[in-house]
């Protein structure tokens, strides 16, 4: 049960991250240059993305469970330390927090000084922006719900937590036609590398032929234990990065 | 070519990341405790020590001598 609902939760947040880069991308794009092309573009990518879900998925259930819990949760354990080092990396003041705001000018001002180029008449950069952009965060979700659902055996958990995550995203990107520079991004991306990193090392292990104590209700654990461990690492980074500056200013 | 270079890149981007270290380090930390497995030792104490060493390392190495990243 904690392992199922910590699951739901972990797709939905990760999900959500992507969702919200993807629509940042779209809004960008389709306020300056027009809805039509940016939209046929978002249709395109969402195709390729269910063909692709259509080829992966029914070839994961002939491969044995181990060796698929040992590669997902590798390459889950590897990601999420990504995503919680770059999180730790802003939590501690050592890079810039990530501006979904200022992504959003940016995307505007690229699309208002690219030419006008039209194919088929479709205005060639909307569609293919928001193509690449839904494409590439789209793969990011299928990916997460492959790895949540195909190790634990819940493709239903998995595909829920991040439907209902992509859903929600668009619906309010829908409401505000602005990006959701109120969300806490880095607040949600130190959540999802903490889930990622715990899941992964769970699974991981377990793919090693670890018998983990007390089977799942370890997973909480390490999820505490990562979660300590993050902490801990971001004030004691701020910590030093406010001695530097001191000492800094002092020389 | 340079497609077949953009799609690696894309590919590394995506799996390594930033820092390739993090990725060494936990696949020596699988092979290690697959190791200790199969001679009967129940290791799952390893892998979360891994994770704080690969994490605490690649932020030392992300940090040193500066103040502010970007």
């Amino acid at each position: 049960m904690t392992g199922t609902i910590l699951l739901g939760l972990g797709a939905f947040l990760a999900s959500a991250v992507e969702a919200v880069e993807a629509l940042t991308i779209v809004l960008g794009v389709g306020v300056v240059r027009g809805w039509r092309s940016t939209l046929i573009g978002v249709g395109a990518a969402l195709l390729v993305l269910a063909l692709t879900i259509a080829v992966l998925g029914p070839a994961l259930g002939r491969i044995p469970i181990d060796g698929l819990r040992l590669v997902v949760g590798a390459l889950l354990l590897v990601f999420g330390l990504q995503w919680l080092r770059k999180a730790i990396l802003r939590a501690s003041g050592y890079k810039a927090l990530h501006d979904e705001d200022e992504a959003f000018r940016e995307e505007r001002e690229r699309a208002a000084l690219a030419g006008a180029e039209e194919r088929g008449g479709l205005d060639w950069y909307s569609f293919t922006v928001a193509f690449k952009g839904v494409l590439l965060e789209g793969l990011e979700v299928v990916f997460i719900v492959i790895a949540f659902g195909a190790a634990q055996g819940r493709f239903d958990v998995a595909i829920a937590g991040a439907a209902l995550a992509v859903v929600l995203v668009a619906v309010v990107g829908v409401l505000v036609r602005k990006p959701l520079e109120r969300v806490p991004e880095n607040t949600i991306k130190f959540t999802v590398g903490v889930m990622l990193t715990s899941f992964g090392c769970f699974w991981a292990a377990e793919g090693a032929g670890v018998a983990w104590p007390e089977d799942e209700l370890s997973l909480l654990g390490v999820v505490a234990f990562v979660l300590a461990l993050s902490y801990g690492l971001v004030r004691l980074l701020r910590r030093q990065r406010v001695a530097a500056l001191t000492a800094g200013a002092g020389a | 070519m340079s497609r077949l270079r953009a799609f690696g890149r894309f590919w590394w981007n995506f799996v390594v990341g930033d820092d390739w270290l993090v990725a060494a380090v936990v696949g020596a930390g699988l092979g290690l405790t697959g190791l200790l497995t199969a001679v009967g030792v129940d290791a799952w104490w390893l892998l979360p020590l891994v994770v704080a060493l690969a994490l605490a390392t690649s932020l030392v190495r992300a940090t040193r001598g500066t103040t502010q990243q970007s």
